[in-house]
């Protein structure tokens, strides 16, 4: 019985996913899907990055000297074992960036979620009560919206730095950089939902609910929210590139992560400086990858917010 | 050889499910001086046709078949600068909407002289004169000083004057109305439509007016085109086509009309419909979970008592609360309405009549008086779960089935909500049986449990609109024009269902719309409102018989003039 109706949802599912119109143009638009492709691989290397990685970069009993600074494996004096080259400690480029893949997109995936938990409730309770809460809520958001978004996140980061030990720093470091850009980036989600929530509460489904009795909270999560949420989905991809993006402008400027847990970010800098020694490789293709990874994510949130705009349908 | 010809005319809209023809080979013409009503139910093609003429089809539309001919000459294939060139100058155009279709940001005349210059070869002083002189002639007074004015300075009938106006700047052969009257109060519609047809005698224009509304077509049109399903099912004179029409269609079209002249007890069913479901014979509501006996304490009183009602907006928000902008939409209302009644209020959009559900359903807090329900006033009851016990009596359908509904939830959920809040279940195999049940009640079938709102019409989703109003068992059922977004034939099949359980249940209605021939088919008692106050309150058949206010005995004459024969 329960078997069947697992079934029955699961035909149901298929069915409404083959009417649906944004998985038809998902798979009819190229930039759709090659950025999605594109966009999971890239979250799956980093996720196994243990089990796809040639060796271990942080495992310092692995790490050989005379590997140092070696070209990638194709041009001459290239190592097979190294096929994008080793930097001057001699840990395997390709491995770093796996686990610097990691890091980035884990600053990048927790900063957006935190930032949108932040907007998106305070969005909602800024539409929905209006009057006074709004007023502040709006001010506020307003204030820091006239600071760019990487300024914050350097000031956060000072402060942390003048206020805490180098020692408790460098642990917490990974942490004060995702609160750093998810601070940075909630005014645009409590915006966006506050100006749907207030052409949702209008709608008679909102007063259908008060007439039930239903209490404001109830109505504001179980109603108001799942219908404001399509937009918001769009700002949170487009979002998670900037943070990405924030991660390795701050690690660049030395104010982000430490060399000890390098994101891509760090490992540009890193190689930065051997750039002029003719050691290219080294910031080069993690350069390359922050370029695609940010592209595939930039492309993939076009794609959806075209598609969730009825407008352009 | 007629001024506008249609030949065998189609239309395909190309989706990725296959080519929908939403006009299928319709063929008609349009003599000078004359008017061709259009009418048919939504979806039947009617302003399609009315976009074709002017190739303003909406993309991915096209016309696959037929022509278009003006005075003999064929303009359908022309290419779109000259086509651009009959659209406005020989073929005018007037829209539903008033409200859109003028820009908010240039005066009235800037647009009229725009129009006016671009289409005849006269100076701005000549066509300022010009356009003067057409607001003159479509009834705007002071036209010198307010062909300065902008759009917002006009109301909605002064502004549809000024579409009329804008329609007929370059003196042109054919006007397409589509839905001119639509957004308009019935007063209003009356004032527009002898305008119009007083226009097309003066100017020997041939009119096309595309309406949903049999009244208007009975009111002015010559002859009449009925559409069904992108088909022209029956085209003749109006009286003939009305009164002694030939096609199944149309005749169960024109009986689904509400009859303004006498109560009938149920709406006779437009079978012609896919649509139709009634409700099963067999189905025995005593035997339900929703016929069960309530149990709510007895009262003896009125079930809703109303003293001197008041609500006031803030449209203009200041920082001290003394400043704010007061905009008062019920002037102090009183009225009652006894347990098994059904009691209707009309009155024109602005009136007041939504407010009052509102503030009674406890949407809206009253600025001053009282609400009772069962002789208890809600908002001075501090008790939680006495308002809640309240409330469950209470219930409201709504306006419109598209916005009355969150698209997010499963119907299912939708109605086991009041359910569930209520706690008027104690598993969920009885929440799910209930559900089922009422789902049956209002004709929908069990399997409608598991889709999304988007998947059914307007009527289905009045339907299920009326479920969860059910679904707490209320002993007083609000209906906000419960009907008035839908269409004639969808309209009479909900009326009878509100009929059918009100009458099985004893539901106390009240029962608010603006169409005075649904509210005689309804209701017991009536009141009339206008600009926030109740100008009369009386039975029913005595109000449409001997109306005492004069506000109602116009209201009365304006009803349309269509009578059914049979």
């Amino acid at each position: 019985m329960e078997n069947e109706n697992n079934l029955n949802r699961w035909q149901d599912f298929r069915r409404r996913l083959a009417d649906n119109d944004i998985w038809y143009s998902f798979k009819h638009t190229p930039m759709a899907y090659i950025s999605a492709i594109t966009g999971i691989t890239l979250i799956a290397l980093a996720v196994f990055a243990p089990l796809v990685a040639p060796q271990n970069p942080f495992d310092l009993a692995s790490l050989d000297l005379f590997d140092a600074s070696m070209p990638p494996s194709w041009m001459d004096q290239g190592d097979p074992r190294f096929l994008l080259g080793t930097d001057d400690q001699g840990r395997g480029i390709l491995s770093t960036i796996f686990y610097g893949l990691r890091i980035s997109l884990f600053v990048g995936f927790t900063s957006v979620f935190l930032s949108l938990l932040i907007g998106v409730s305070l969005g909602l309770i800024s539409g929905y009560i209006g009057g006074r809460v709004d007023a502040v809520i709006m001010r506020i958001a307003d204030v820091q919206l006239s600071f760019p978004a990487i300024l914050i996140a350097l000031l956060i980061d000072g402060v942390f730095r003048t206020v805490a030990s180098k020692e408790i720093h460098e642990d917490l470091a990974l942490y004060v950089v995702i609160f750093a850009i998810a601070i940075s980036g909630w005014v645009q989600y409590a915006r966006t939902v506050r100006s749907s929530v207030m052409t949702e509460k209008i709608k008679e489904y909102v007063q259908a609910g008060q007439v039930i009795g239903l209490g404001s909270g109830r109505i504001m999560i179980k109603h108001i929210l799942p219908n404001v949420l399509g937009p918001v989905f769009v700002i949170g991809t487009l979002h998670l590139a900037l943070a990405i993006i924030i991660e390795a402008t701050l690690s660049f400027l030395g104010v982000g992560l430490p060399p000890t847990t390098p994101s891509l970010g760090t490992l540009i800098r890193i190689g930065n400086e051997y750039l002029f020694s003719g050691e290219w490789w080294i910031t080069i293709f993690p350069g390359a990858t922050l370029i695609i990874l940010s592209l595939s994510v930039n492309l993939f949130g076009d794609w959806l917010r075209d598609a969730l705009n009825p407008k352009l349908q | 050889m007629s001024l506008l010809e249609i030949k065998n005319l189609t239309v395909k809209f190309p989706s990725r499910k296959g080519d929908f023809t939403a006009v299928n080979d319709v063929s008609l013409s349009v003599e000078p001086g004359e008017i061709l009503g259009i009418v048919g139910e939504s979806g039947a093609g009617k302003s399609t046709v009315g976009n074709a003429i002017i190739s303003l089809l909406d993309p991915p539309g096209y016309v696959s078949g037929g022509s278009v001919w003006l005075k003999g000459e064929r303009i359908d294939d022309l290419d779109e600068n000259l086509k651009s060139a009959i659209r406005g100058k020989r073929i005018g155009m007037i829209f539903q909407d008033p409200l859109t279709s003028l820009n908010p940001l240039e005066t009235v005349g800037a647009q009229l002289i725009e129009t006016i210059t671009l289409h005849l070869d006269i100076d701005e002083k000549a066509a300022r004169a010009r356009a003067i002189d057409l607001l003159n002639q479509v009834g705007i007074e002071n036209s010198e000083e307010r062909v300065d004015q902008f759009p917002h300075q006009f109301s909605g009938g002064m502004r549809q004057r000024v579409v009329i106006a804008l329609a007929l700047c370059s003196d042109p052969e054919v006007v397409i109305a589509d839905e001119p009257t639509t957004a308009l109060d019935v007063s209003i519609q009356a004032q527009i439509l002898g305008l119009l047809r007083k226009l097309c005698e003066d100017r020997n224009v041939g009119m096309i007016m595309v309406t949903h509304d049999m009244g208007v077509i009975a009111e002015i049109t010559d002859r009449v085109a009925v559409m069904y399903n992108g088909k022209l099912v029956e085209i003749g004179k109006t009286d003939k086509v009305l009164y002694n029409p030939t096609h199944d269609y149309t005749k169960s079209l024109i009986s689904a009309v509400p009859r303004p002249d006498k109560k009938s007890h149920r709406f006779p069913l437009v079978t012609y419909i896919e649509d139709v479901k009634e409700r099963p014979e067999d189905l025995k509501l005593s035997d339900m979970w929703l016929g069960k006996t309530r149990d709510y304490e007895e009262f003896d009183g009125p079930m809703l008592q109303v003293e001197n009602l008041k609500q006031d907006f803030v449209v203009k928000h200041a920082i001290f609360k003394r400043n704010h902008k007061y905009f008062t939409a019920l002037k102090g209302v009183s009225f009652d309405i006894k347990q098994g009644e059904v009691f209707g209020i009309v009155g024109e959009s602005g009136s007041g009549k939504s407010t009052i559900a509102r503030c009674v359903t406890g949407i809206y807090e009253p600025s001053g008086g009282t609400v009772s329900i069962c002789g208890t006033d809600l908002n001075k009851l501090e008790d939680k779960s006495r308002q809640n016990y309240y409330r469950r009596q209470t219930q409201m359908v709504f306006q419109d089935p598209f916005s009355s509904l969150n698209g997010r939830m499963r119907v299912e959920n939708i109605i086991a909500e009041p359910i569930i809040f209520h706690k008027q279940a104690t598993n969920k195999t009885e929440v799910k049986k209930i559900v089922d049940e009422l789902l049956e009640t209002v004709g929908l079938g069990s399997n409608a449990a598991q889709k999304f709102p988007h998947e059914f019409s307007g009527g289905q989703r009045q339907r299920i609109s009326i479920a969860r109003a059910l679904a707490t068992r209320p002993r007083f059922l609000i209906c906000d024009e419960p009907t008035s977004a839908l269409d004639v034939s969808i309209q009479a099949q909900v009326l009878n269902l509100l009929k059918d359980l009100q009458e099985e249940l004893g539901l106390t209605m009240m029962f608010i719309s603006h169409d005075l021939p649904v509210i005689r088919q309804m209701c017991d008692r009536v009141a009339v409102m206008q600009s926030g106050e109740i100008l009369e309150i009386a039975e029913t058949e005595a109000l449409f018989n001997t109306p005492q206010h004069s506000y109602t005995q116009s209201l009365l004459g304006l009803m349309p003039k269509f009578r059914t024969v049979s």
